[in-house]
């Protein structure tokens, strides 16, 4: 009985996926699907060497602290990082007392209640508090941004693939449309106000350039402030904001590996020695 | 336990003495996982995983106590709360990690576990028990899984949320009203994440319940063998403690260091970015996908896209799905053939690989995305799974003629080491062991 | 068993292979020990407060407008604090007291910042079962000895907060602060 329910079922659901199997392939066939212009133009990030890449790589902190210049001077007056904390770069190697002075002088202040009126106000952000958003919230982002609310960048390289190349390819990706897309997608014309950039998901952003000209920052170690060196600073900054533990986790995991190693040779020994009695050896 | 040979428990010690008089727990443990537990004694490496899913039980439990200290229940704060545990919490990323990680292994050895019951037709009588305990344990865990991963909010959890109890809107006439109860609301939102919550901690608990109701229906007839021969007297046994402890020690290792090397040096890998940006109900990632141990589901899901008369495709995709996992409930009775061991039953050994590599298709397919040729991949892959349970395995018992089996475990022990002169009796499942001719 | 039991050729023969043998089971389970142990410490540790709880771990409080005779309550890690300004009458009274005959004894000197001894700060937490004593309000029960006074058991602190009555064994503390202006100081 049961084997009979079960043979009708089981033809009932592969018939049916068999068939509809031919009306796919029929239709696939007949009428292929159309290629969208993403498939066609959008790119995988590029191919970027980092200092941390590789299971013993390590942050390289002049670039972090460079990263985070880049981020202060430009990328800060649209985009918050909101899950970080001034007092989270003594990572980068500021000392408590430089910490402080970029908490008091950053450009956005932290919201508060002003404590004789209870008014809602703002004060200097101390080393406790996290970056202040520069909007309030996410209509106003919107408003100030041509309806394009720009993202929290706080964990921003593992929120896309390959993040950390994906930040740099983006910000030096910006091109004029290929003359080959327009010809064959000519619907596809970057809109008025929205920017090509071919890794970019759909291709057209709203953010402007960010990085348009060498020397947009003046780096405090003498580096060169190519817009490449800078995109690829930036990419290594929210790399950390968004694994600051990166180093941790690695060294917490060869020692880990490295004694497991140990523990499992001795538990294999342990268990061939008590098998020696049931099996014969080679 | 089961044979009457097992050693029995004699305390040695008078605190010992005086606990087992009083509550035999000492007297149960020795029987379960002791050396009171008389074990056929050809085991291979493939026999390891059941100890390993408990071992990957324990450690989500553990993990996920402690997740749920430093957790907020709340829509406003679960994705802050969860980065402030990557970030701030001592270890807090080590526990986030080795939690999310921690059930892709779980899975992992779940998979091989079952598949290993496939193969050596562990589900047969007198085990059908152990069989059905074991999948209401899958399914638990499917359930759990699927709520775990709503919880840190991000824009997969919700859509995945969504996605999900959609399915159940696929239920003609009770569909919407079951689905706005499922969630609380119209979309996921506070009320649904707090009962994931709620039950994501209480499920676990569970779990561990039927993992003991598992063992204790295997330990009636005792484990089964490579061979699938039953256990004829002492010779073709050894107590579990030591032999079996030593050897599970072993592969705890093993599974330690891989789980560690996935962990602790691509900890993201399994998972999606999407789940990284907080949840927006408002905007859809481009491509949904479930965490990849759903995938061969979500392939047969997906497979249906044609209309069954009145009957909705997306109905069917529903049922379907449910279907490819209940209806290994009847899988005892749908594979008739006396062989267990598939060593033993050519037929079903060839057939046995091709579904592995169903599933595997069927799982690449379902992580895809939902354009062609995946979507034709995957009903013929749906197709052939759907068969391979229903229609083939009992063609296969009706018309198989399965090798000479050994006359019992020890022979095929004794024989393999004499043929092959091997030194280890392990030998993978498809390495063939020389049955003598005992038949 | 006996019927197919092997010999053993792996040259084990004699007391010295069983101990060997011994000796590698036991290093086995002893670094799994180890292991275990090892396991445990993140596990304890997670429950230590975390880094944004640390980093709040400093309060900064302004004094300017605390007159002498009133006292602010404000919280420093999650507790109440309390800074009253003494008034000249109080710190006479405090000083007044043989330090030596308190079951806490401490002078005024030692429970405040050198040449500010009109600036008493304490933990406003009964140091008998951390109930938060009364007096830092207007119009508190301030106890029979002027100072704070605890309602859950009854223990009475002095004007320099020493306790001197009731089941409290020690006088409320003073935490680690210091004055960054005249006006202003930072505890923790």
């Amino acid at each position: 009985m049961v084997r009979i329910g079960a043979f009708l079922v089981g033809l009932f659901f592969a018939g049916w996926l068999l068939i509809s199997f031919l009306v796919g392939a029929v239709a696939y066939v007949s009428e292929p699907p159309a290629k969208t212009v993403e498939h066609e133009f959008h790119k995988h990030p590029k191919d970027v060497d980092f200092s941390f890449d590789g299971p013993f790589g390590k942050f390289d902190r002049p670039q972090l602290q460079r990263g985070f210049q880049v981020f202060k001077e430009v990328c800060s007056a649209c985009h918050s990082l909101k899950f970080v904390a001034f007092r989270d770069l003594a990572a980068l190697g500021y000392n408590e007392a430089e910490i402080k002075a970029i908490a008091k002088q950053w450009a956005i202040k932290t919201p508060d209640v002003d404590p004789k009126t209870g008014e809602m106000s703002t004060r200097d952000p101390v080393p406790a508090d996290y970056f202040p958003k520069p909007f309030a919230n996410n209509v106003a982002a919107a408003a100030a941004n041509n309806n394009a609310i720009p993202p929290d960048l706080s964990l921003m390289t593992k929120a896309r693939h390959d993040g950390s190349a994906y930040v740099y390819s983006l910000i030096t990706g910006y091109q004029s449309q290929p003359a080959e897309l327009l010809k064959h997608f000519p619907d596809a014309k970057t809109p008025e106000g929205l920017h090509y950039n071919p890794y970019f998901a759909n291709l057209n952003l709203a953010m402007a350039p960010p990085l348009t000209a060498d020397g947009q920052v003046t780096y405090g170690d003498g580096t060169k402030a190519t817009v490449d060196q800078m995109a690829k600073d930036v990419a290594a900054f929210l790399t950390w904001t968004a694994e600051p533990k990166l180093e941790n986790r690695r060294r917490a995991g060869l020692a880990t590996i490295v004694f497991l190693l140990i523990a499992t040779a001795l538990a294999y020994m342990s268990y061939q020695n008590i098998w020696a009695d049931k099996k014969k050896a080679a | 336990m089961s044979f009457p040979w097992a050693e029995h428990y004699t305390p040695k010690h008078p605190v010992m003495q005086w606990i087992d008089e009083k509550l035999p727990l000492p007297r149960l443990v020795y029987n379960a996982v002791g050396a009171g537990y008389p074990v056929p004694r050809n085991l291979n490496y493939f026999w390891n995983f059941g100890v390993l899913a408990g071992l990957a039980l324990v450690i989500q439990i553990v993990t996920g106590v402690i997740m749920a200290m430093h957790y907020g229940a709340n829509t406003l704060v679960a994705f802050g709360t969860v980065e402030q545990t990557m970030r701030d919490v001592n270890a807090g990323w080590l526990m986030r990690y080795a939690h999310a990680n921690g059930a892709s292994f779980f899975f992992i050895v779940v998979y091989l576990h079952i598949f290993r019951g496939l193969f050596y037709g562990s589900y047969k009588a007198p085990r059908e028990m152990v069989w059905l305990l074991g999948l209401v344990i899958f399914l638990l865990m499917m359930a759990t899984a699927f709520m775990g991963y709503v919880l840190p909010w991000g824009q997969m959890s919700y859509w995945g949320a969504k996605v999900i109890t959609g399915l159940f809107g696929a239920i003609p006439v009770v569909g919407e009203p079951i689905q706005t109860w499922l969630l609380g609301g119209f979309a996921p939102g506070n009320a649904s994440l707090n009962r994931f919550f709620s039950l994501h901690f209480l499920l676990p608990f569970v779990i561990a319940a039927v993992v003991i109701l598992h063992i204790w229906a295997l330990h009636i007839p005792g484990s089964s063998n490579p061979t699938g021969v039953e256990v004829k007297g002492p010779q073709d046994t050894v107590p579990f403690h030591p032999y079996y402890t030593a050897k599970d020690g072993f592969g705890a290792g093993v599974f330690l260091i891989l789980f560690s090397i996935l962990l602790f040096f691509a900890p993201n890998y399994l998972g999606h970015p999407d789940n990284y940006i907080e949840a927006n109900p408002l905007s859809t990632p481009a491509h949904i996908v479930p965490e990849w141990y759903f995938w061969p589901f979500y392939a047969i899901l997906r497979a249906f896209t044609v209309d069954f008369f009145f009957v909705p495709a997306k109905l069917l995709g529903v049922l379907a799905m449910f279907s490819a996992i209940l209806m290994l409930f009847f899988l005892p009775w749908l594979d008739t053939s006396p062989v267990r061991s598939g060593n033993y039953r050519p037929t079903f050994k060839k057939f046995f690989w091709i579904l592995i590599i169903d599933v595997l298709i069927l799982g690449y397919c379902g992580g895809a995305p939902a354009e062609e040729p995946y979507v034709m991949i995957s009903q013929i892959a749906g197709a052939y799974y759907f068969a391979h349970f229903l229609i083939i395995l009992p063609l296969i018992s009706r018309f198989e003629r399965p090798l000479p089996l050994p006359g019992s475990i020890t022979e095929s022990v004794l024989n393999r080491q004499n043929i092959k002169g091997e030194q280890d009796a392990l030998p993978g499942m498809g390495a063939d062991p020389q049955p003598s001719n005992a038949g | 068993m006996a019927s197919v039991e092997h010999t053993d050729s792996q040259g084990l023969a004699g007391g010295d292979g069983v101990r060997r043998r011994d000796f590698i089971n036991i290093a086995a389970v002893s670094f799994a020990g180890v292991g275990a142990v090892a396991v445990v410490i993140p596990l304890i540790d997670q429950m230590n407060p975390s880094a944004d709880v640390l980093a709040l771990a400093s309060t900064e409080v302004d004094l300017s407008a605390i007159q002498p005779g009133q006292a602010i309550k404000t919280t420093f890690r999650s507790q109440p604090l309390f800074v009253r300004h003494l008034t000249d009458k109080e710190i006479a009274e405090a000083d007044k007291v043989d330090a030596s005959s308190l079951r806490d004894p401490q002078t005024l000197e030692e429970r405040t910042v050198d040449g500010k001894k009109q600036w008493l700060v304490t933990m406003g937490v009964c140091t008998h079962l951390g109930c938060v004593p009364l007096g830092a309000g207007e119009g508190e029960n301030r106890g029979e000895f002027g100072g704070y006074f605890c309602p859950c058991h009854g223990s009475s602190y002095d004007t320099a907060a020493r306790i001197r009555k009731g089941p409290a064994p020690k006088n409320l503390e003073v935490p680690k602060f210091s004055f960054t202006s005249d006006t202003a100081i930072l505890v923790g």
